[in-house]
């Protein structure tokens, strides 16, 4: 039965996953670079509650501000990618079912990373 | 089995307790919480989303998130999302605790499951608490 692999990727053993310890370790860097970046967050988020949409864009426009920003909802993103993969692979259990909903997640955490991406970039250009 | 050859072997296995039969420690609460509040941060990635596009376009954007947000409904999933982002915060420093090897002592993660669970709570009350009552708002 063909498995899709390379021989080379067959002699490396990498198992019914078909990766090694990638997905363990991004999970864990993407939620180590989120600590700093989730106390930020709820900082600047109650920093701005009860505030005008003109502190918030002032707060935003400063590049440190949207650099941060934007490395939130990155790490954030990617991992709720890896986050739900694990979930898809616990629950859904037919092939097409799983490349689907897999695809589906895809798409989506790219797409909310172009909109806010864009939206970041477009605070600070005005 | 001898007898009868014919015998769907799936119905003569025995099978090993499922999740059900056990009484819920807080281990097992605070594991599953881990993951549905996982689920629910992903979901306000969208959330967040529509929000920084939202102040990109100014005051009409800021005034039709506003318009949704400050509805009973959307204070109840700002809180959510707030106590979920502080819960999934708490239980995953947990959870790189025990990459490294610590907290794996029944007593530990026992007591350890409370003091997430009472913790975000007190966390996520005060955060929007504050917020909600108009105690935050340091960053005009």
């Amino acid at each position: 039965m063909s498995t899709g692999q390379t021989p080379l990727h067959k002699v490396q053993g990498l198992g019914a996953s078909h990766s090694g310890t990638g997905h363990f370790w991004h999970e864990r860097v993407t939620a180590v670079a989120l600590i700093p970046l989730s106390l930020w967050f709820l900082y600047v988020m109650m920093g701005l509650s009860g505030t005008s949409e003109v502190t918030a864009l002032q707060f935003l426009a400063h590049p440190w501000n949207a650099i941060l920003m934007g490395a939130f909802v990155g790490f954030s993103l990617w991992h709720a990618y890896l986050g739900l993969q694990v979930v898809i692979d616990d629950y859904v259990h037919t092939p097409g079912m799983k490349i689907f909903l897999m695809l589906v997640v895809r798409f989506s955490v790219i797409a909310i990373y172009a909109a806010s991406l864009v939206a970041i970039v477009r605070i600070t250009a005005l | 089995m001898a007898d009868n050859p014919q015998r769907p072997v799936a119905t003569t296995r025995p099978l090993s307790p499922h999740l059900t039969i056990y009484r819920w420690p807080a281990t097992m609460l605070t594991s599953i919480t881990h993951r549905v509040t996982g689920v629910g941060l992903s979901l306000g990635a969208i959330v967040l989303a529509w929000w920084l596009v939202s102040v990109s376009n100014g005051p009409e954007g800021w005034q039709a998130f506003h318009a949704i947000s400050d509805t009973p409904i959307g204070a109840l999933v700002l809180l959510g999302l707030t106590w979920s982002l502080v819960y999934h915060f708490l239980n995953g420093v947990r959870h790189l605790a025990w990459d490294l090897g610590y907290g794996f002592e029944k007593g530990t993660a026992e007591r350890n499951s409370m003091i997430i669970l009472v913790l975000s709570v007190i966390g996520a009350v005060a955060i929007f608490g504050l917020s909600w009552t108009g105690h935050g708002g340091y960053l005009r």
